[in-house]
């Protein structure tokens, strides 16, 4: 989906969920194998994919659920859970492996104290496993927010999310003052 | 005519430049150069990627300047110096007239066909593209060519796939040619499954148009009128300048109705992957554009008589597509003349690991695994001694240091266990621990099963859990023996590639590093010093300045000591995470590992 597009369908689906659902399904009407490019959008623009979702793009679509929620299982880029404010994806392909990829994972493990594959508690932070960010030659890299860090080192990534952590808890203390 | 400008800047914004911070330079650079009529562009993946950023500054006269390892202060100076005063600025030069290292043999002992374009022309930029070429191939094929003769010369070139397993590219096309049906469709494999490559991101982010041109001229070959691009949804970068591309051809009329006046018509939608690896394996792949879960079906029948929608499809690797405009437009004689007798051309391949100078490279078939590490990478980054190779990810092999002299063809590698692959070259040095990267993969594979075919489903996950014992220090002897049993029982029991070939990279690891097996299994020791259940984190006394760092990074509070004072590990609390050794500034924190008898015998 193009950049513009999503940005639509993001505020779109702040007010009106259920509307934005179906401009998304839509979008593909009478499309030869829409149904991944479908759930695709729709995680594209609601950051993950819930049970309700799969129902109504089921009905939107005419594609069985059953068929749908096959392929979100299957498929492991899809989430069936929302993720945390900042998302953090660990490079775990080969030359980052043999760069210590472990110890990375390990370490921001103990500082976002999310588990790997999964939000922490206080929702700030999720940590992926994600195969070759192609640019071995920083190994060992991760991204948070698309942003990339390279050369990465266990003392180094826990600076990086103490200060990751400051920015989002003073980002949200200041909604919590505007609301 | 505009006067040719004195300078041109080039900044190369592929994924890898990017993550090595291209983007703030090329900014600071945008802002330094406001207001002149210095043209500044953006290029793709220059191939020095342990560069990045890298910046290019060309002389109206051709003489080019490369600069490396950029931050964004370095362009007030090479806007002031070089551009302002006309004198390059040395020191930040990594080639180029007055450089002082000793990069330049990095590119001299390659051979840049695929890559001519990657680092020079503007991806986004359709006209940059034809400048250089570009659509040529696809002229000649539509204007002077009937389909025959275009498979005839993909023939005599010698061009066989870059997807992993060498198939005759020419005999693809004509298969599906011959085939029976109305609709046909080229399907380029863009899903790039080796976790330890890119390759093929870099060729779409470089040079795009090369890659949609290849697919017109195979449409064209086979008698297909629809094309689909297969692509990570990872890629964001490489999926942008598709559509990009896509739309620029189509407002050329190079895609469209009747292309190039001659009646072809062809249409190219792009897919993305959904993160599953074995979707790279072809049925499977159309299963995934068909809407359905990607698991691989039985063949014959082949994606050439029956693929996707039930159509003959001719389904070929970004690179291979990349290859064919080139032919096209050098002829198939220029082309053959490279590589060796049964592998032509050249192969690009992402170096990485261990390596001096890792990134994007591209050889002349038959090159050998030294004249790559060493002449071209520059040897070992850590100065320890050349331990491996691993070519073919997940469904490859390892290749010890002492079969250095074994040419990269597709014959030569197979001999000795290993495959070409797709192109992730990784360099492994003493530290690496063979058996780790034996689990690293199948970890991978297991994870990537479908799981419809049980050998690949449970063989993989049993074993797996045998060389997570080894890791563990729970070895036992016969397990090596079991390893060998089983992955002759998954190769011949899996119905796809994936199984297959997921026990390679066990069996090269056992075949030529048997006895870094027998060491773990045996003594309870890891050479690399790797393997967590077998090491030691020991604080050396005479070093340790008591400065407390390490006791406050140790997550599970396993060191103590007073301040000023040498610290003490905790040997039992110690989660061997190597924190420690990490933020230790004195370098007064060992790793051992000790083989069982010899561990028995200090502490006697
Ligand atoms: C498990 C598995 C994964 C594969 N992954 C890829 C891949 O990522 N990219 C690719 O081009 N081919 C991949 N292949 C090979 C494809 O099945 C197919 O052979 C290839 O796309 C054909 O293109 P070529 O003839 O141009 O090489 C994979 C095969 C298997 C068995
Ligand atoms: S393996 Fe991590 S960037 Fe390539």
């Amino acid at each position: 989906m193009e950049a513009d597009l999503k940005a639509d369908l993001k505020s779109l689906a702040e007010e009106q969920p259920l509307y934005a659902l179906k401009e998304i399904v839509m979008r593909h009407e009478g499309q030869k194998g829409a149904a991944i490019p479908i759930l695709q959008d729709i995680q594209g623009v609601f950051g993950y994919i819930s049970p309700e979702m799969l129902q109504r793009a089921g009905e939107f679509s005419g594609i069985p659920v059953n068929d749908l929620y096959s392929i979100v299982t299957f498929y492991a880029q899809f989430r069936l859970e929302p993720i945390g404010k900042n998302l953090i994806q660990i490079c775990h392909g080969t030359a980052c492996h043999l760069a210590g990829a472990e110890k990375i994972t390990e370490s921001l493990q103990f500082e976002t104290k999310a588990p790997a594959g999964k939000t922490s508690e206080d929702g700030l932070f999720t940590l992926e496993k994600v195969a070759c960010l192609g640019c071995c030659s920083l190994a060992p890299v991760m991204t948070i927010n698309e942003e990339t860090f390279g050369h990465l080192s266990p003392d180094g990534v826990r600076k990086v999310i103490r200060e990751t952590r400051k920015i989002s808890s003073a980002e949200k203390s200041r909604e919590e003052v505007t609301s | 005519m505009t006067e040719q400008p004195k300078y041109r800047l080039k900044v190369g914004l592929a994924t890898c430049g990017i993550a090595g911070g291209a983007a703030k330079v090329y900014r600071a650079l945008e802002e330094k150069l406001e207001g002149s009529s210095i043209p500044l562009e953006r290029t793709g993946c220059i191939g020095m990627c342990y560069n990045e950023p890298l910046v290019e500054v060309i002389e109206a006269d051709g003489q080019s300047y490369l600069y490396g390892n950029l931050e964004p202060e370095d362009s007030t100076r090479i806007v002031e110096q070089h551009i302002g005063e006309g004198k390059p600025v040395t020191e930040l030069l990594v080639l180029g007239r007055g450089s002082e290292t000793d990069d330049p043999s990095y590119f001299s002992r390659q051979k840049r066909i695929l890559l001519k374009n990657s680092g020079h022309i503007d991806p986004e930029e359709i006209d940059s593209y034809i400048a250089a070429d570009g659509y040529e191939g696809l002229k000649r094929a539509l204007t002077s060519m009937t389909p025959e003769e275009v498979i005839a010369e993909i023939e005599s070139s010698g061009l066989r796939g870059r997807g992993g397993a060498g198939f005759p590219t020419h005999l693809k096309w004509s298969l599906t040619r011959k085939a029976e049906g109305e609709q046909k469709y080229i399907v380029c494999n863009a899903d790039e499954g080796d976790p330890g490559a890119f390759m093929d991101r870099s060729i779409l982010e470089g040079d795009t148009h090369s890659v949609l041109e290849g697919m017109l001229i195979a449409g064209f070959a086979i008698g297909a009128s629809v094309g689909y691009v297969y692509i990570r949804a990872e890629y964001p970068l490489a999926i942008r300048r598709l559509q990009i591309a896509i739309r620029q051809a189509e407002e050329r009329g190079l895609l469209g109705e009747n292309i190039l006046g001659s009646g072809f018509k062809f249409e190219v939608f792009i897919r993305e992957g959904a993160g599953a690896f074995v979707c790279g394996e072809e049925t499977a792949l159309l299963m995934s554009i068909e809407g359905k879960r990607g698991m691989p079906r039985f063949r014959p029948p082949f994606p050439a008589e029956k693929g996707l929608f039930g159509c003959p499809t001719s389904i070929n690797n970004v690179e291979t597509f990349a290859n064919v405009p080139r032919i096209l437009h050098q002829g198939a004689a220029a082309y053959s003349s490279l590589g060796t007798a049964e592998s032509k051309g050249t192969k690009v391949f992402a170096l990485a690991g261990k390596i001096k100078r890792g990134g994007l490279i591209e050889i002349p078939m038959g090159t050998t695994i030294n004249e790559i590490v060493f002449d071209i990478g520059g040897g070992i980054s850590t100065g320890k001694p050349f331990k491996a190779v691993q070519t073919g990810g997940p469904s490859g092999g390892c290749i010890p240091a002492d079969l250095g002299d074994t040419p990269v063809d597709y014959e030569s590698l197979k001999k000795i266990g290993a495959i070409m692959g797709s192109g992730g070259l990784l360099v492994m040095d003493e530290e690496t621990c063979m058996v780790d990267v034996a689990r690293y993969f199948l970890t991978f594979t297991r994870e990537e099963s479908c799981g419809k075919c049980t050998f690949c489903r449970t063989g993989t996950n049993q074993m797996l859990k045998i060389l997570e014992g080894i890791t563990e220090g729970e070895g036992r002897e016969e397990d090596v023996d079991t390893l060998i049993e089983m992955a002759e029982k998954i190769k011949a029991g899996s119905l796809c590639g994936l199984g297959q070939t997921a026990p390679n990279p066990v069996l090269t690891t056992i075949k030529y590093f048997r006895d870094e097996y027998d060491a773990h299994v045996r003594e309870k020791y890891c050479p690399a010093k790797k393997c967590k259940a077998l090491i030691d984190y020991t604080i050396i006394e005479d070093a340790c300045t008591g400065c407390t760092v390490c006791a406050r990074q140790c997550p599970v509070d396993a060191i103590s000591g007073a301040k000023k004072e040498p610290h003490l590990i905790d040997q039992d609390a110690c989660i061997r995470c190597g924190l420690c050794t990490n933020s230790c500034k004195f370098d007064a924190i060992t790793v051992t590992s000790m083989p069982k008898g010899e561990d028995e015998l200090c502490h006697r």
